[in-house]
């Protein structure tokens, strides 16, 4: 049958109000009565609180001050554990951990208060890298600085070493990296002891916030009401932030009894909440002289900041992803979330994968220069294929074609013609060019047996308006999740695009259909979408209300007569796993994810030998994502991603000092603009997967993962030179080539 | 924004003798703000420590662009927009024009003046080497009077300068030569467009047979002040670009440099590019060169 809606680039469902300024954001809106919040922060990574004292010329008893003894519930952010503090209340963990909670009626005296107070706290020896942790320098969280470790084991590494005709080591990094959503954090919270606590606010998961609100306050759940209002972007920086800002503007509303506003500026949203995580991998890999890899030995730490926060499924999708889209007998992978006296790291578009698919792409290269083969002709002899297993043991049962789609993106890059140009022009040539490409996977949803216990839930409901809505917490934040979920109803319905309408993400009005991370929306939510309006037409097809052969104007109808007779028409679906998906969480083996995305991408470079600079000159992203529901906002997701990767590539460094970040400013901390990036050329090969609505997959965060090794292979192609960290920047070049140089 | 705005004051005299009788009035109380480009970042950023001001926008005997016979001068109010599209400028001091297009976005470029980049003192900033290259001059006025300065040792050390509390710089002037010259200007940023500069290279030749006849070279970037290179220049004045002089000018220019670490760049990788674009410099003096000498703007695909 052919799609109607599907596949289609229909307009986005609040592109009119974002673009005509009508659409409203958290620092648009006002209340009665209402203060601004203020957070007083963490002057060092690790010390005693020993006073707080309010000094200067501020009439303080003006002000709403909270502490963490002022806290009703429990204080902490819950999420996986409950180690995190809502208020430090005795020690202080990391830079810039809130303390002291200000609010007052003028924002500009509340500035004046919060320089004013001082905070006396004795300092404790910190740690700073991921070396001075694992070697417990001090011992700052739990026993041992571990926030988890995870072990994968895939036949026998250990006897394969002896068959192996070449080992190749090496070790790479990747630095921490800001979102840099367009829309810095905010939250207005109404709380009293009377009518609960209720939080509007810029978020991507608001029963992450809901839940963390029931524990800070100590409520019962339907006492606390989280409502997402238009959000500009969030790239995981805010899917657990967020709930920190929340709690914090609503203890300042639940003391003071009046709304209370909390809107961090860009400086603040960049130096307090959570980054990329940095990581280091080691890769030691067996090769026959043939090429291909016998074992496959991994060690994967990142850095998780001072709480565990998402640390350990950060870890786990990194270290899923680490053997890449490879087949190889026998991998070992060992992988650890440490602790260092930094803001917690936390969610980024990739989720761990960008760092370990960045080791393994480099890695590759290596081997294939060991092996004496080309880096396609390395890859081409160990690509998985279907019936093949995963590090985890998970056997591809999908169609997967991961040569075809190197073979496309060489073609439409001209990938063999341009290596062989550039290597005879270089010579002759003061500034040198590089092509080089990245082959990878990654896997939609939750890992593991995630979504079996989310267990997300969606409802389609018939208004009175005639229209059908869409009941999910699922948010937009910018991605076009509303237009395409919108998309996958009218499809399912038979309606028209304009006959669907999504409801605000309310928790008191929208059932729990998870977060909004993990390229899950899609594949996830919208097969709930699709089967819960499969649902609505049985019911009224089953009721006799509606002939299967209908027309909109016969749908609504039947929805009315439905609604006369018995009552509101909602129906609600809930997740199931598709039968054959099972994992252990103990032993890591199974099936990770239900459905992976595969891609490779290829960048050419080239670096300016007077200024070390790199620039990227063409970027082919050819990816199979199973169907594309929206053509424009596909492509947008993928060339989004790019950009983005190509900051962490090449630009983006983040300049710590004692665990703080000292260039959060956005003149210091460098994005690349519309000038540092290429037209980006996107290819979607769409292999319907089965579980999918319409066959779709997940996205989202796949373009993050291989842009960053496409972009370094290019330049080692360029130069000769082996680069094992990003970002990439002149002043790492300048060291490395200044020798050659006059 | 996290300063509080209520403690601040702006007043905007009728015209410019109001302005000096304000300055001379109470000197230093009243602090100069043109287009205000670089005090708005401090004002959001909380770290304007100076409350009042003296708002020059609005004051028309600081704006516009006269060109005689023997100089060009420009309102010191002069904005990066007007500077970059002004035909005279673009055809003989094009490393100005050049300086102009590569200061921030468009919106800075409409508001930012030459003179409050002057004042700013910067030693990052953009303009300031192509206008000691130029050999510009500077007139300083006050209630009492005027005078003219060399730009080149206007600034004294970092953020220090030779203005008065009580004056304000009033127009800039750029000597024509008449001489066909050479120019090349380079800006090193940390990215291709909005960035702030890691080396600054402004650099303008007369070159006959092969022979350095004059040369001025300025950097940005790479000493507390932006810097005009004597020194290089005189290992250069008199001699033939070969490899040879080459070598010995950037020897003269590594020992005249004192580039720093900091969190935009390393004093290792500025002392290196300043010594590369010296030699492609150089190389385009003689036409030698094997690529374009600067970057042209790029718009994308």
């Amino acid at each position: 049958m052919a799609n109607r809606l599907v596949g289609r680039a229909v307009p986005r469902k609040e592109g009119g109000d974002k673009v005509t300024g009508k659409a409203r954001y958290i620092d648009d809106l006002t209340f009665p009565g209402m203060l601004y919040g203020a957070t007083v922060r963490s002057p060092c990574a690790r010390g005693r609180i020993k006073g707080i004292h309010f000094e200067g010329g501020i009439p303080w008893d003006g002000f709403t001050i909270v502490t963490a003894t002022d806290i009703p519930g429990k204080n902490c952010i819950v999420l996986l554990s409950d180690d995190h503090p809502g208020l430090a209340q005795r020690v202080v963990n990391h830079p810039e951990e809130p303390i002291v909670l200000l609010a007052h009626p003028d924002k500009y005296l509340l500035e004046e208060a919060r320089r004013s107070v001082r905070l006396e706290i004795e300092s404790l020896p910190a740690v700073f890298t991921i070396e001075e942790s694992l070697a417990r320098k001090e011992i700052i969280w739990g026993r041992d600085n571990i926030f988890k470790s995870i072990r994968v084991e895939k036949g026998n590494v250990d006897e394969a070493w002896a068959q192996a005709d070449f080992i190749v080591e090496g070790e790479y990094r990747t630095g921490a990296q800001e979102q840099l959503y367009i829309e810095p954090n905010g939250m207005i919270a109404v709380a009293n002891p009377q009518e609960g606590v209720t939080v509007w606010g810029s978020m991507q998961c608001p029963y992450y916030v809901h839940k963390a609100l029931v524990c800070l306050f100590g409520l019962p759940e339907s006492k606390v009401r989280v409502i997402q209002v238009e959000t500009g972007g969030g790239f995981g920086g805010k899917e657990e932030y967020p709930s920190m800002i929340a709690g914090h503007a609503a203890l300042l509303a639940w003391k003071s009894g009046k709304p209370v506003k909390l809107i961090y500026d860009r400086a603040e949203d960049m130096a307090a909440t959570t980054k990329r995580h940095p990581s280091r991998t080691r890769h030691r890999t067996a090769v026959s002289k043939e090429g291909k890899l016998l074992a496959m030995e991994i060690e994967f730490v990142i850095d998780g900041g001072a709480y565990m926060t998402l640390s350990p499924v950060v870890l786990s999708r990194g270290t899923i992803h680490a053997a890449g889209p490879y087949h190889c007998p026998n991998i070992r992978i060992q992988s650890r979330a440490v602790a260092t006296n930094a803001p917690p790291h936390g969610a980024f578009r990739g989720f761990g994968a960008p760092q370990s698919t960045f080791a393994l792409e480099r890695h590759l290269n290596k081997v294939a220069r060991v092996v004496g083969l080309s880096p396609e002709e390395l890859r081409r002899r160990n690509f998985i294929r279907e019936g093949q297993s995963t590090a985890t043991g998970q056997v591809i049962r999908e169609k997967v074609d991961m040569a075809g789609l190197m073979e496309r993106a060489f073609e439409l890059s001209r990938y063999y013609a341009k290596t062989q140009r550039f290597a005879e022009e270089n010579r002759g040539r003061r500034d040198k060019k590089g092509i080089g490409f990245a082959c990878f996977l990654h896997g939609a949803g939750f890992t593991g047996s995630g979504e079996k216990y989310l267990a997300s839930v969606v409802g389609v409901e018939a208004t009175p308006a005639g229209r059908a809505r869409i009941l999910a917490a699922s948010t937009e934040i910018g991605q076009g999740a509303n237009t395409i979920l919108c998309q996958i109803a009218a499809e399912a319905l038979g309606l028209e695009y304009d006959q669907i309408e999504m409801a605000s993400p309310d928790t008191g009005v929208v059932p729990n259909s998870g977060p909004t991370v993990a390229s899950r929306t899609c594949m996830i939510i919208g097969k709930l979408v699709e089967s819960a309006c499969l649902a609505v037409k049985q019911t009224l097809v089953g009721s006799g209300l509606l002939k299967p052969d209908y027309s909109p104007e016969e749908f609504f109808r039947a929805c009315a007569a439905y609604t006369q007779k018995c009552g509101p028409l909602k129906a609600f679906s809930q997740y199931q796993p598709p039968p054959e998906i099972h994992w252990d969480e103990e032993k890591y083996r199974g099936d990770a994810y239900s459905a992976y995305a595969w891609a490779v991408y290829v960048a050419e470079v080239t670096v300016d030998s007077l200024t070390y600079e790199v620039h990227v000159d063409d970027f082919v992203a050819v990816q199979e994502v199973g169907k594309v529901i929206n053509p424009v906002l596909g492509g947008g997701q993928i060339e989004g991603g790019v950009a983005q990767a190509i900051g962490y590539a090449l630009f983006e460094n983040v300049v710590w000092q004692e665990g703080r970040m000292v260039n959060s400013q956005m003149t210091n901390y460098i994005i690349p603009t519309a000038a540092d990036v290429p037209r980006i050329r996107t290819y979607f090969d769409e292999v319907p997967y089965a579980h999918g609505p319409a066959g779709a997959k997940g996205l989202g965060e796949l373009p993050m993962d291989g842009t960053a090794p496409a972009i370094v292979n290019a330049i080692e192609d360029a130069l000769g030179i082996g680069l094992d960290q990003i970002p990439v920047l002149p002043e790492h070049l300048v060291e490395l080539l200044e020798v050659s140089r006059v | 924004m996290r300063s509080c705005l209520p403690d601040y004051e702006l007043v905007a005299p009728a015209n410019l003798r109001e302005a000096l009788a304000l300055m001379a009035g109470e000197p230093g109380a009243w602090k100069p703000f043109a287009g205000g480009t670089d005090l708005m970042v401090l004002l959001e950023a909380g770290k304007l420590p100076h409350k009042r001001f003296l708002s020059l926008w609005h004051l028309r005997e600081l704006k516009g662009i006269e060109v005689s016979p023997t100089a060009v001068t420009l309102g010191a109010l002069t904005t990066y927009t007007e500077v970059l599209r002004h035909p005279v400028l673009q055809q003989e001091f094009p490393c100005l024009c050049q300086g102009a297009r590569e200061t921030g976005g468009v919106a800075t470029q409409n508001r930012g003046t030459l003179g409050g980049n002057i004042a700013n003192a910067s030693p990052a900033a953009d303009s300031p080497p192509a206008l000691l290259v130029y050999d510009a001059e500077l007139e300083l006025v006050s209630a009492t009077g005027s005078r003219w300065v060399p730009y080149r040792g206007f600034h004294s050390s970092y953020k220090q300068m030779d203005l008065r509390p009580n004056e304000l710089i009033a127009r800039i002037r750029l000597p024509r030569v008449g001489r066909p010259r050479r120019h090349y200007y380079r800006k090193v940023g940390t990215r291709k467009a909005q960035a702030i500069s890691k080396v600054v290279f402004a650099g303008v030749a007369e070159v006959e047979g092969g022979v350095v006849r004059d040369v001025r070279i300025a950097l940005g970037s790479v000493a507390p002040t932006v810097l005009r290179c004597a020194k290089t220049e005189a290992v250069l004045r008199g001699h033939p670009t070969v490899e040879s002089t080459v070598a010995a000018a950037q020897a003269a220019l590594a020992g005249e440099i004192a580039p720093i670490d900091d969190f935009r760049s390393t004093a290792k990788y500025r002392r290196r590019v300043s010594l590369n674009l010296l030699a492609v410099f150089l190389q385009s003096c003689l036409g030698t060169v094997e690529q374009g000498p600067g970057p042209e703007p790029w718009y994308g695909a």
